[in-house]
Protein backbone atom coordinates (compact mmCIF):
# COMPACT_ATOMS: atom_id res chain seq x y z
CA UNK A 1 0.00 0.00 0.00
CA UNK A 2 2.84 2.29 0.91
CA UNK A 3 4.48 1.48 -2.42
CA UNK A 4 1.36 2.49 -4.32
CA UNK A 5 1.11 5.77 -2.48
CA UNK A 6 4.78 6.61 -2.99
CA UNK A 7 4.58 5.75 -6.71
CA UNK A 8 1.46 7.84 -7.15
CA UNK A 9 2.86 10.86 -5.37
CA UNK A 10 6.32 10.74 -6.97
CA UNK A 11 5.07 10.15 -10.52
CA UNK A 12 2.22 12.59 -10.05
CA UNK A 13 4.46 15.38 -8.87
CA UNK A 14 6.97 14.68 -11.64
CA UNK A 15 4.20 14.81 -14.23
CA UNK A 16 2.80 18.00 -12.71
CA UNK A 17 6.25 19.56 -12.82
CA UNK A 18 6.74 18.71 -16.49
CA UNK A 19 3.22 19.84 -17.31
CA UNK A 20 3.87 23.21 -15.68
CA UNK A 21 7.15 23.53 -17.59
CA UNK A 22 5.48 22.70 -20.89
CA UNK A 23 2.64 25.11 -20.19
CA UNK A 24 5.09 27.94 -19.69
CA UNK A 25 7.06 26.88 -22.78
CA UNK A 26 3.96 26.74 -24.96
CA UNK A 27 3.15 30.34 -24.01
CA UNK A 28 6.70 31.51 -24.63
CA UNK A 29 7.22 29.58 -27.84
CA UNK A 30 3.72 30.03 -29.27
CA UNK A 31 3.85 30.35 -33.03
CA UNK A 32 1.87 33.33 -34.16
CA UNK A 33 -0.32 32.49 -37.10
CA UNK A 34 -2.20 35.07 -39.05
CA UNK A 35 -5.73 35.10 -37.57
CA UNK A 36 -6.97 35.84 -41.09
CA UNK A 37 -5.91 32.34 -42.16
CA UNK A 38 -8.21 30.75 -39.60
CA UNK A 39 -11.02 33.13 -40.48
CA UNK A 40 -10.69 32.33 -44.19
CA UNK A 41 -10.48 28.62 -43.57
CA UNK A 42 -13.67 28.95 -41.57
CA UNK A 43 -15.70 30.15 -44.56
CA UNK A 44 -14.22 27.67 -47.08
CA UNK A 45 -16.18 24.51 -47.92
CA UNK A 46 -13.59 22.37 -46.12
CA UNK A 47 -13.72 19.31 -48.37
CA UNK A 48 -10.01 19.63 -49.26
CA UNK A 49 -10.76 18.74 -52.89
CA UNK A 50 -7.73 20.58 -54.24
CA UNK A 51 -9.75 22.18 -57.03
CA UNK A 52 -8.07 25.51 -56.32
CA UNK A 53 -4.64 24.02 -57.05
CA UNK A 54 -3.48 24.12 -53.43
CA UNK A 55 -2.98 21.19 -51.08
CA UNK A 56 -6.29 21.67 -49.32
CA UNK A 57 -8.46 24.39 -47.82
CA UNK A 58 -5.86 25.36 -45.21
CA UNK A 59 -3.13 25.82 -47.82
CA UNK A 60 -5.51 27.87 -49.96
CA UNK A 61 -6.42 30.05 -46.96
CA UNK A 62 -2.72 30.67 -46.32
CA UNK A 63 -2.18 31.59 -49.96
CA UNK A 64 -5.13 33.99 -49.96
CA UNK A 65 -4.00 35.62 -46.73
CA UNK A 66 -0.52 36.19 -48.16
CA UNK A 67 -1.95 37.49 -51.42
CA UNK A 68 -0.76 34.60 -53.58
CA UNK A 69 -4.25 33.44 -54.50
CA UNK A 70 -7.31 35.43 -55.54
CA UNK A 71 -10.30 35.63 -53.21
CA UNK A 72 -12.40 33.81 -55.81
CA UNK A 73 -9.83 31.01 -56.18
CA UNK A 74 -12.14 28.42 -54.66
CA UNK A 75 -14.08 26.93 -57.59
CA UNK A 76 -16.29 24.94 -55.26
CA UNK A 77 -17.54 27.78 -53.12
CA UNK A 78 -18.21 30.03 -56.10
CA UNK A 79 -19.47 33.56 -55.65
CA UNK A 80 -20.83 33.07 -52.12
CA UNK A 81 -17.53 31.91 -50.68
CA UNK A 82 -15.59 34.49 -52.69
CA UNK A 83 -17.71 37.20 -51.07
CA UNK A 84 -17.15 35.82 -47.58
CA UNK A 85 -13.39 35.49 -48.15
CA UNK A 86 -13.30 39.03 -49.46
CA UNK A 87 -15.23 40.20 -46.42
CA UNK A 88 -12.60 38.62 -44.15
CA UNK A 89 -9.87 40.44 -46.03
CA UNK A 90 -11.89 43.65 -46.31
CA UNK A 91 -11.63 43.86 -50.11
CA UNK A 92 -14.08 43.71 -53.00
CA UNK A 93 -14.84 40.20 -54.25
CA UNK A 94 -13.68 39.39 -57.74
CA UNK A 95 -16.79 38.07 -59.48
CA UNK A 96 -16.08 34.58 -60.71
CA UNK A 97 -17.72 33.08 -63.77
CA UNK A 98 -19.49 29.96 -62.61
CA UNK A 99 -18.49 27.01 -64.72
CA UNK A 100 -19.97 23.57 -65.05
CA UNK A 101 -18.67 20.33 -66.52
CA UNK A 102 -19.89 19.31 -69.97
CA UNK A 103 -19.54 15.82 -71.41
CA UNK A 104 -18.44 16.05 -75.03
CA UNK A 105 -19.63 12.68 -76.28
CA UNK A 106 -23.10 11.43 -77.16
CA UNK A 107 -22.00 7.95 -78.15
CA UNK A 108 -23.75 5.81 -75.58
CA UNK A 109 -24.62 2.13 -75.86
CA UNK A 110 -27.31 2.87 -78.45
CA UNK A 111 -25.25 5.15 -80.67
CA UNK A 112 -21.66 3.89 -80.60
CA UNK A 113 -20.80 0.54 -82.15
CA UNK A 114 -18.93 -2.11 -80.17
CA UNK A 115 -15.89 -3.77 -81.69
CA UNK A 116 -15.46 -6.53 -79.14
CA UNK A 117 -15.91 -7.40 -75.50
CA UNK A 118 -14.00 -5.86 -72.64
CA UNK A 119 -14.29 -7.82 -69.42
CA UNK A 120 -11.56 -6.17 -67.40
CA UNK A 121 -12.16 -4.01 -64.33
CA UNK A 122 -14.86 -1.38 -64.86
CA UNK A 123 -12.53 1.59 -64.91
CA UNK A 124 -12.11 3.98 -67.81
CA UNK A 125 -8.39 4.43 -67.41
CA UNK A 126 -7.76 0.68 -67.29
CA UNK A 127 -10.07 0.14 -70.26
CA UNK A 128 -8.28 2.91 -72.14
CA UNK A 129 -4.93 1.32 -71.43
CA UNK A 130 -6.21 -2.15 -72.36
CA UNK A 131 -6.45 -1.80 -76.12
CA UNK A 132 -8.84 1.14 -75.73
CA UNK A 133 -11.88 -0.64 -74.34
CA UNK A 134 -14.74 -2.19 -76.30
CA UNK A 135 -16.12 0.72 -78.31
CA UNK A 136 -15.17 1.06 -81.95
CA UNK A 137 -14.60 4.81 -81.58
CA UNK A 138 -11.21 5.45 -80.05
CA UNK A 139 -12.11 9.05 -79.08
CA UNK A 140 -15.45 8.59 -77.36
CA UNK A 141 -16.69 7.90 -73.87
CA UNK A 142 -15.70 4.47 -72.56
CA UNK A 143 -18.73 4.37 -70.30
CA UNK A 144 -17.21 2.91 -67.14
CA UNK A 145 -17.96 5.94 -65.05
CA UNK A 146 -14.52 6.91 -63.70
CA UNK A 147 -15.65 10.53 -63.83
CA UNK A 148 -18.74 9.72 -61.77
CA UNK A 149 -16.60 7.97 -59.17
CA UNK A 150 -14.22 10.94 -59.09
CA UNK A 151 -17.04 13.40 -58.38
CA UNK A 152 -17.13 14.32 -54.70
CA UNK A 153 -20.31 16.37 -54.96
CA UNK A 154 -22.88 13.90 -56.34
CA UNK A 155 -23.07 16.00 -59.48
CA UNK A 156 -22.76 13.14 -61.97
CA UNK A 157 -24.47 9.87 -62.69
CA UNK A 158 -24.35 7.29 -65.46
CA UNK A 159 -27.41 7.25 -67.71
CA UNK A 160 -29.04 4.00 -68.79
CA UNK A 161 -27.44 4.62 -72.15
CA UNK A 162 -23.98 4.35 -70.55
CA UNK A 163 -23.01 8.01 -70.65
CA UNK A 164 -22.19 10.29 -67.74
CA UNK A 165 -24.71 13.04 -67.05
CA UNK A 166 -23.84 16.24 -65.17
CA UNK A 167 -26.31 17.62 -62.65
CA UNK A 168 -25.44 21.25 -63.15
CA UNK A 169 -26.93 22.52 -59.89
CA UNK A 170 -24.50 20.33 -57.95
CA UNK A 171 -21.46 20.84 -60.18
CA UNK A 172 -18.76 22.95 -58.58
CA UNK A 173 -16.28 22.87 -61.46
CA UNK A 174 -13.62 21.34 -59.23
CA UNK A 175 -12.21 19.55 -62.27
CA UNK A 176 -11.91 16.08 -60.75
CA UNK A 177 -13.94 14.48 -63.55
CA UNK A 178 -11.87 16.29 -66.17
CA UNK A 179 -8.76 14.76 -64.65
CA UNK A 180 -10.30 11.32 -64.30
CA UNK A 181 -11.32 11.02 -67.96
CA UNK A 182 -8.54 9.35 -69.97
CA UNK A 183 -10.05 10.66 -73.22
CA UNK A 184 -10.46 14.33 -72.29
CA UNK A 185 -14.17 14.24 -73.05
CA UNK A 186 -15.18 16.45 -70.13
CA UNK A 187 -14.46 20.18 -70.14
CA UNK A 188 -15.42 23.06 -67.87
CA UNK A 189 -17.61 25.63 -69.60
CA UNK A 190 -19.26 28.84 -68.33
CA UNK A 191 -22.67 27.92 -67.00
CA UNK A 192 -24.60 30.22 -69.36
CA UNK A 193 -23.38 28.39 -72.46
CA UNK A 194 -26.07 26.06 -73.81
CA UNK A 195 -24.73 25.00 -77.22
CA UNK A 196 -22.17 22.21 -77.21
CA UNK A 197 -20.54 20.19 -79.95
CA UNK A 198 -20.59 16.85 -78.21
CA UNK A 199 -17.89 14.96 -80.06
CA UNK A 200 -14.14 14.62 -79.69
CA UNK A 201 -13.43 12.40 -82.69
CA UNK A 202 -10.58 13.47 -84.95
CA UNK A 203 -11.38 10.67 -87.41
CA UNK A 204 -12.52 11.45 -90.96
CA UNK A 205 -16.26 11.72 -91.60
CA UNK A 206 -16.60 8.30 -93.23
CA UNK A 207 -14.81 6.57 -90.36
CA UNK A 208 -16.95 8.37 -87.80
CA UNK A 209 -20.14 7.24 -89.58
CA UNK A 210 -18.94 3.63 -89.44
CA UNK A 211 -18.59 3.63 -85.65
CA UNK A 212 -21.09 6.16 -84.30
CA UNK A 213 -24.47 7.56 -85.26
CA UNK A 214 -23.99 10.90 -83.50
CA UNK A 215 -20.34 11.78 -84.17
CA UNK A 216 -19.06 14.91 -85.92
CA UNK A 217 -18.40 14.14 -89.58
CA UNK A 218 -16.81 17.51 -90.27
CA UNK A 219 -19.41 18.53 -92.83
CA UNK A 220 -18.81 22.24 -92.09
CA UNK A 221 -22.52 23.14 -92.10
CA UNK A 222 -22.37 24.50 -88.57
CA UNK A 223 -19.36 26.63 -89.45
CA UNK A 224 -21.32 28.21 -92.30
CA UNK A 225 -24.49 28.59 -90.26
CA UNK A 226 -22.91 30.36 -87.29
CA UNK A 227 -23.63 34.11 -87.49
CA UNK A 228 -20.87 35.10 -85.05
CA UNK A 229 -18.05 32.91 -86.35
CA UNK A 230 -17.89 31.00 -83.11
CA UNK A 231 -17.50 27.59 -84.78
CA UNK A 232 -14.38 26.54 -86.62
CA UNK A 233 -13.05 23.31 -88.06
CA UNK A 234 -9.80 21.76 -86.89
CA UNK A 235 -8.51 18.20 -87.43
CA UNK A 236 -11.84 16.87 -88.80
CA UNK A 237 -13.75 18.20 -85.82
CA UNK A 238 -16.02 21.20 -85.43
CA UNK A 239 -15.06 23.24 -82.39
CA UNK A 240 -16.83 26.06 -80.64
CA UNK A 241 -15.32 29.23 -79.28
CA UNK A 242 -17.43 29.88 -76.20
CA UNK A 243 -16.25 33.48 -76.05
CA UNK A 244 -18.19 34.16 -79.26
CA UNK A 245 -21.15 31.81 -78.97
CA UNK A 246 -24.43 33.62 -78.30
CA UNK A 247 -26.65 30.56 -77.81
CA UNK A 248 -28.52 31.40 -81.05
CA UNK A 249 -28.85 27.71 -81.99
CA UNK A 250 -28.44 28.12 -85.77
CA UNK A 251 -25.85 25.35 -85.74
CA UNK A 252 -28.09 23.02 -83.74
CA UNK A 253 -30.70 23.22 -86.49
CA UNK A 254 -28.34 22.34 -89.35
CA UNK A 255 -26.23 19.60 -87.75
CA UNK A 256 -27.10 16.41 -89.73
CA UNK A 257 -25.73 14.05 -87.09
CA UNK A 258 -27.37 15.85 -84.16
CA UNK A 259 -23.90 16.12 -82.63
CA UNK A 260 -24.51 19.69 -81.59
CA UNK A 261 -27.17 20.01 -78.98
CA UNK A 262 -29.01 22.65 -77.08
CA UNK A 263 -29.67 22.57 -73.36
CA UNK A 264 -33.04 24.05 -72.52
CA UNK A 265 -33.24 26.86 -70.07
CA UNK A 266 -30.08 28.71 -71.04
CA UNK A 267 -30.46 32.40 -71.87
CA UNK A 268 -29.56 34.07 -75.13
CA UNK A 269 -26.32 35.98 -74.69
CA UNK A 270 -26.69 38.68 -77.23
CA UNK A 271 -24.09 41.18 -76.04
CA UNK A 272 -21.32 38.94 -77.38
CA UNK A 273 -22.56 39.43 -80.92
CA UNK A 274 -21.72 43.08 -80.59
CA UNK A 275 -18.17 42.23 -79.48
CA UNK A 276 -17.54 40.06 -82.51
CA UNK B 1 36.36 4.64 -17.51
CA UNK B 2 38.14 7.31 -19.40
CA UNK B 3 35.53 9.85 -20.49
CA UNK B 4 37.02 10.22 -23.96
CA UNK B 5 36.95 6.47 -24.52
CA UNK B 6 33.34 6.39 -23.33
CA UNK B 7 32.48 9.15 -25.80
CA UNK B 8 34.28 7.42 -28.68
CA UNK B 9 32.69 4.13 -27.80
CA UNK B 10 29.17 5.54 -27.96
CA UNK B 11 29.98 7.50 -31.11
CA UNK B 12 31.66 4.84 -33.25
CA UNK B 13 32.34 1.46 -31.74
CA UNK B 14 28.90 0.99 -30.27
CA UNK B 15 27.13 3.35 -32.61
CA UNK B 16 23.48 3.31 -31.60
CA UNK B 17 22.09 2.99 -35.10
CA UNK B 18 24.65 0.99 -37.01
CA UNK B 19 25.95 -1.36 -34.34
CA UNK B 20 23.22 -1.58 -31.72
CA UNK B 21 20.37 -1.14 -34.25
CA UNK B 22 18.44 1.30 -32.08
CA UNK B 23 16.45 4.13 -33.66
CA UNK B 24 16.19 2.58 -37.11
CA UNK B 25 12.84 4.25 -37.77
CA UNK B 26 14.07 7.85 -38.12
CA UNK B 27 17.29 6.49 -39.63
CA UNK B 28 15.28 5.27 -42.64
CA UNK B 29 12.58 7.91 -42.43
CA UNK B 30 14.50 11.18 -42.23
CA UNK B 31 17.59 10.30 -44.24
CA UNK B 32 16.37 11.52 -47.61
CA UNK B 33 18.35 14.76 -47.60
CA UNK B 34 21.33 15.91 -45.59
CA UNK B 35 19.76 19.08 -44.21
CA UNK B 36 16.79 17.50 -42.50
CA UNK B 37 18.91 14.50 -41.44
CA UNK B 38 21.27 16.88 -39.69
CA UNK B 39 18.37 18.75 -38.07
CA UNK B 40 16.86 15.47 -36.89
CA UNK B 41 20.24 14.39 -35.53
CA UNK B 42 20.71 17.61 -33.61
CA UNK B 43 17.18 17.45 -32.18
CA UNK B 44 17.67 13.85 -31.11
CA UNK B 45 21.09 14.61 -29.63
CA UNK B 46 19.60 17.43 -27.62
CA UNK B 47 16.81 15.23 -26.31
CA UNK B 48 19.32 12.46 -25.54
CA UNK B 49 21.68 14.67 -23.54
CA UNK B 50 18.97 16.38 -21.52
CA UNK B 51 17.09 13.11 -21.06
CA UNK B 52 20.27 11.38 -19.83
CA UNK B 53 20.85 14.13 -17.27
CA UNK B 54 17.26 14.26 -16.03
CA UNK B 55 16.76 10.50 -15.95
CA UNK B 56 20.00 10.10 -14.00
CA UNK B 57 18.70 12.56 -11.42
CA UNK B 58 15.33 10.84 -11.26
CA UNK B 59 16.92 7.40 -10.95
CA UNK B 60 19.30 8.42 -8.18
CA UNK B 61 17.19 10.87 -6.21
CA UNK B 62 13.67 9.53 -6.66
CA UNK B 63 13.45 5.95 -7.87
CA UNK B 64 16.40 4.40 -6.03
CA UNK B 65 15.84 6.00 -2.58
CA UNK B 66 12.11 5.31 -2.72
CA UNK B 67 12.64 1.73 -3.88
CA UNK B 68 10.64 2.13 -7.04
CA UNK B 69 12.85 0.58 -9.76
CA UNK B 70 9.77 -0.86 -11.46
CA UNK B 71 8.71 2.66 -12.41
CA UNK B 72 11.91 3.22 -14.39
CA UNK B 73 10.44 2.80 -17.88
CA UNK B 74 7.43 4.96 -17.12
CA UNK B 75 9.37 7.75 -15.46
CA UNK B 76 11.93 7.82 -18.28
CA UNK B 77 9.26 7.91 -20.97
CA UNK B 78 7.59 10.77 -19.09
CA UNK B 79 10.83 12.76 -19.19
CA UNK B 80 11.45 11.99 -22.85
CA UNK B 81 7.90 12.84 -23.90
CA UNK B 82 8.02 16.19 -22.12
CA UNK B 83 11.41 17.01 -23.66
CA UNK B 84 10.26 16.12 -27.15
CA UNK B 85 7.25 18.40 -26.73
CA UNK B 86 9.60 21.19 -25.76
CA UNK B 87 11.91 20.56 -28.71
CA UNK B 88 8.95 20.40 -31.07
CA UNK B 89 7.66 23.77 -29.89
CA UNK B 90 11.14 25.23 -30.13
CA UNK B 91 11.72 24.00 -33.69
CA UNK B 92 8.24 25.06 -34.79
CA UNK B 93 9.02 28.53 -33.51
CA UNK B 94 12.56 28.89 -34.80
CA UNK B 95 12.61 26.89 -38.04
CA UNK B 96 9.25 26.16 -39.71
CA UNK B 97 11.07 24.64 -42.70
CA UNK B 98 12.85 22.09 -40.57
CA UNK B 99 9.60 21.48 -38.71
CA UNK B 100 7.89 20.59 -41.99
CA UNK B 101 10.80 18.47 -43.23
CA UNK B 102 10.88 16.36 -40.07
CA UNK B 103 7.12 15.99 -40.01
CA UNK B 104 5.86 13.04 -38.03
CA UNK B 105 9.38 11.91 -37.08
CA UNK B 106 9.79 14.83 -34.72
CA UNK B 107 7.05 13.77 -32.25
CA UNK B 108 8.17 10.20 -32.89
CA UNK B 109 11.47 10.96 -31.13
CA UNK B 110 9.33 10.24 -28.06
CA UNK B 111 9.12 6.61 -28.99
CA UNK B 112 12.63 6.44 -30.39
CA UNK B 113 14.08 3.38 -28.68
CA UNK B 114 17.58 4.85 -28.92
CA UNK B 115 16.70 7.42 -26.25
CA UNK B 116 15.00 5.10 -23.80
CA UNK B 117 17.73 2.54 -24.47
CA UNK B 118 20.37 5.13 -23.69
CA UNK B 119 18.75 6.11 -20.40
CA UNK B 120 18.34 2.50 -19.30
CA UNK B 121 21.88 1.53 -20.38
CA UNK B 122 23.31 4.41 -18.39
CA UNK B 123 21.55 3.08 -15.31
CA UNK B 124 22.54 -0.53 -15.96
CA UNK B 125 26.21 0.37 -16.44
CA UNK B 126 26.11 2.42 -13.21
CA UNK B 127 27.50 5.53 -14.91
CA UNK B 128 28.10 8.67 -12.89
CA UNK B 129 26.26 11.86 -13.83
CA UNK B 130 29.13 13.15 -15.98
CA UNK B 131 29.60 9.77 -17.61
CA UNK B 132 25.90 9.59 -18.45
CA UNK B 133 25.95 12.96 -20.14
CA UNK B 134 29.13 12.19 -22.10
CA UNK B 135 27.66 8.83 -23.07
CA UNK B 136 24.49 10.58 -24.31
CA UNK B 137 26.49 13.16 -26.22
CA UNK B 138 28.50 10.43 -27.95
CA UNK B 139 25.38 8.44 -28.71
CA UNK B 140 23.57 11.51 -30.07
CA UNK B 141 26.47 12.53 -32.28
CA UNK B 142 26.80 8.92 -33.42
CA UNK B 143 23.10 8.98 -34.32
CA UNK B 144 23.59 12.24 -36.23
CA UNK B 145 26.66 10.82 -37.99
CA UNK B 146 24.75 7.73 -39.09
CA UNK B 147 21.82 9.82 -40.33
CA UNK B 148 23.98 12.28 -42.24
CA UNK B 149 26.11 9.50 -43.79
CA UNK B 150 22.96 7.71 -44.88
CA UNK B 151 21.40 10.91 -46.23
CA UNK B 152 24.57 11.66 -48.22
CA UNK B 153 24.48 8.20 -49.75
CA UNK B 154 20.78 8.45 -50.54
CA UNK B 155 21.25 11.82 -52.21
CA UNK B 156 23.85 10.22 -54.48
CA UNK B 157 21.57 7.22 -55.06
CA UNK B 158 19.07 9.45 -56.80
CA UNK B 159 21.45 9.75 -59.75
CA UNK B 160 22.70 6.18 -59.69
CA UNK B 161 21.64 3.54 -62.18
CA UNK B 162 19.84 1.16 -59.82
CA UNK B 163 18.21 -2.07 -61.01
CA UNK B 164 14.47 -1.52 -61.10
CA UNK B 165 13.42 -4.08 -58.43
CA UNK B 166 15.80 -2.42 -55.95
CA UNK B 167 14.58 1.16 -56.46
CA UNK B 168 13.51 3.08 -53.36
CA UNK B 169 13.47 1.37 -49.98
CA UNK B 170 15.31 -1.88 -50.95
CA UNK B 171 18.49 -0.12 -52.06
CA UNK B 172 18.35 2.09 -48.97
CA UNK B 173 18.25 -0.99 -46.76
CA UNK B 174 21.16 -2.54 -48.65
CA UNK B 175 23.16 0.65 -48.12
CA UNK B 176 22.25 0.66 -44.43
CA UNK B 177 23.51 -2.92 -44.18
CA UNK B 178 26.79 -2.08 -45.88
CA UNK B 179 27.20 0.98 -43.67
CA UNK B 180 26.61 -1.18 -40.59
CA UNK B 181 29.17 -3.69 -41.88
CA UNK B 182 31.69 -0.87 -42.29
CA UNK B 183 31.08 0.27 -38.72
CA UNK B 184 31.77 -3.23 -37.44
CA UNK B 185 35.35 -2.47 -38.47
CA UNK B 186 35.59 -0.23 -35.39
CA UNK B 187 34.94 -3.25 -33.18
CA UNK B 188 38.53 -3.78 -32.04
CA UNK B 189 39.28 -0.09 -31.50
CA UNK B 190 38.56 0.00 -27.78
Amino acid sequence: MNNVLVSLVSMGSLAALFAAGLAVASKKLAVETDPKIDAIEEVLPGVNCGGCGFAGCRAFAEAVASGQAPTNGCPVGGATVAKMVAAVLGVEAEEPVRKVAQVLCKGGLAEAKQRGTYDGPADCRLAHATQGGDKACSYGCLGYGSCVKACAFDAMYMSENGLPVVIEENCTACGKCVEACPRDIIILVPEEQGVHIRCRSLAKGREVRQVCSVGCIACQRCVKACPTGAIYMQDNLARINYDLCTNCRECVAVCPMKTIDWQDGKPLVLEKAAVS
Amino acid sequence: MNLFLLFLSALLVNNFVLVRFLGICPFMGVSKDVDSAFGMGVATTFVMVVAAAVTWLIEHFILAPLGLPFLQTMAFILVIAALVQLVEMFIHKTSPGLYKAMGIFLPLITTNCAILGLAIMAVQNAYTFIQSVIFALGAGLGFTLALVLMAGIREELRFADIPEPLLGAPIAFICAGLLSLAFSGFAGLI
